[in-house]
């Protein structure tokens, strides 16, 4: 028989239109501007793990809307959200469709700090607009004490050869010719984040600066650190947040490092996206970004296991 | 030598791990949001039944196991070896091994019908039919006219399994049983 039926039922998508209104109040509360620019683009992304769907007439869907919206901060636009879908190739999975609704907002001026504390405020709005009672607690961890918490060694400092013992034993897998940021991304995915708490928000911050993509970077203990956190919540990685770079120079520098990555995996190499880099060129102001996934989020609120049963139609229906 | 990619992973699908052939029993996508994909995968050993976890990276892949399963009537034991016939109108036969009969020897029968599992070309697994119908060979002798008290006793069938039974069965009949549950059905019928 032909699957015509939503994959989500009607209940829970009346709480998913409640939960985009919350979302567009709370914005529109603090004055961030909402912005709706093209999911449709003649320019890709370029990080290594990501992957565009492509139309027939050259073009790319859209993984995320940062690239246009940096583009907007750069033309004096001010703080601004998106709340839109965004396409991701080759993603499938309990929580994994390949089209999906991504939150993204920048805030001018702002840290990674004060963005996660903003956070915080949308994560527990949201969560009392669902009839939530008590406030949601937080916690800050650092991508280190992440690892630790869960008997892992450190991941800064740690010897390749080390890691691939580990995550062999870990994850029963064969790692003789993983990358160091292979095993960090297996044990953070299937070791660490498991063990994190349930009920609370938690933040990873301080991630190694291989994984730092379009953050800036700092050093500590002799370590260089990104700018970047993570949200996790009911077991889920909700968001990914900055403190963004703002220099054309090493952005050029690492659009052109994921390009060799990408050739040396034999994967297609999109162009540089010339325009972010002239925005840039031009000024792009400082300003702290996150992007959050509106699905994920609701599963979390309404204790859904599948991405599926938050859809009106998962991929396999579209 | 084919293999599957983990893009073509999928519950069902019959690999080779560590050398022993393995069926896919569940493949979960994990991927962090910035970083590399990977296969949570579970799988069955088909010669061991036990379940195995592993992990891929996105894009490694497995060997294929040549399995397969066909139906094949079992025909008689030599003490070492369980002997079957192909139902193709091949009659090709292929002795089984005390590992691969595993605990469906409870359950054998002549002329009676079993799903074979073949490892290139070597017989690894035996699963019966879910019903079959046994004679009792042991029994207590049966209560008279107890039908309703749904008491039971222990009863030993033609291929030496003992099941339960309730307590107006006699040695000598013909039951069913199920294989899956070792539980009495009813009587057969003649």
């Amino acid at each position: 028989m032909t699957e015509w039926t939503p994959t989500a039922d009607i209940e829970t998508l009346r709480r998913r239109a409640m939960l985009m209104t919350a979302i567009r109040q709370f914005f529109a509360d603090r004055q961030v501007l909402e912005v709706d620019t093209p999911v449709l683009s003649s320019v890709g992304v370029t990080d290594v793990h990501v992957h565009n769907l492509r139309t027939l007439d050259g073009g790319f869907l859209l993984t995320s809307p940062e690239y246009p919206m940096k583009r907007l901060l750069a033309a004096g636009l001010g703080d601004c959200y998106q709340l839109g879908h965004v396409f991701r190739a080759d993603e499938s999975g309990a929580r994994h469709n390949r089209e999906f609704t991504l939150l993204e907002w920048y805030r001018l001026g702002w840290d990674h700090h004060q963005l996660m504390q903003e956070v915080t405020a949308l994560c527990d709005w949201v969560h009392r607009a669902a009839g939530g009672s008590s406030a949601l607690a937080s916690t800050f961890l650092s991508y280190q004490a992440a690892f630790e918490g869960a008997g892992l060694p450190d991941p800064h400092r740690v010897s390749l050869r080390e890691l691939r013992q580990v995550a062999a034993l870990q994850l029963s897998a064969d790692t003789a010719k993983w990358d160091r940021d292979a095993c960090l991304d297996a044990l953070m995915a299937l070791v660490v984040e498991p063990g994190l708490p349930l009920e609370r928000l938690t933040f990873v911050t301080d991630y190694p600066v291989s994984q730092a993509a379009l953050a800036r970077t700092h050093t500590r203990g002799g370590v260089e650190l990104g700018y970047r956190f993570e949200l996790y919540w009911q077991g889920m990685e909700l968001a990914n947040g900055y403190w963004e770079l703002t220099d054309p120079k090493e952005q050029r520098r690492r659009f052109e490092q994921d390009a060799q990555r990408r050739v040396s995996q034999g994967l297609a190499v999109p162009e540089v996206d010339e325009r972010l880099l002239a925005a840039m060129q031009a000024g792009m102001p400082e300003c702290a970004g996150v992007a959050l996934g509106v699905d994920r989020l609701l599963m979390a609120v309404l204790g859904k296991s599948h991405i599926r049963e938050v859809l009106p139609f998962d991929a396999d229906r579209a | 030598m084919a293999t599957y990619s983990t893009s073509e992973f999928k519950s069902g699908l019959k690999v080779l791990l560590e050398g022993d052939p393995c069926a896919i029993v569940e493949n979960e996508f994990v991927k962090p949001g910035k970083g590399q994909a990977f296969s949570r995968v579970r799988l069955r050993n088909l010669k061991t039944g036990r379940v195995w976890e592993r992990t891929f990276k996105s894009g490694e892949s497995i060997e294929a196991a040549d399995v397969l399963d066909i139906d094949m009537e079992y025909l008689y034991s030599d003490g070492e070896f369980w002997h079957f016939m192909k139902t193709d109108g091949s009659f090709e036969q292929l002795p089984a091994d005390v590992s691969a009969v595993g605990d469906t020897k409870d359950w054998l029968k002549e002329q009676e019908q079993y799903v074979v599992c073949l490892f290139n070309g070597t017989p690894i697994s035996v699963s019966p039919p879910n019903h079959i119908e046994l004679e009792i060979v042991e029994t207590d002798p049966g209560l008279k006219g107890d039908t309703a008290t749904g008491g039971s006793k222990p009863a030993t069938l033609a291929t030496g399994a003992v099941v339960k039974v309730p307590l107006f069965i006699n040695q000598g009949e013909i039951i069913r049983v199920d294989t899956r549950t070792r539980e009495y059905i009813s009587r057969a019928k003649q």
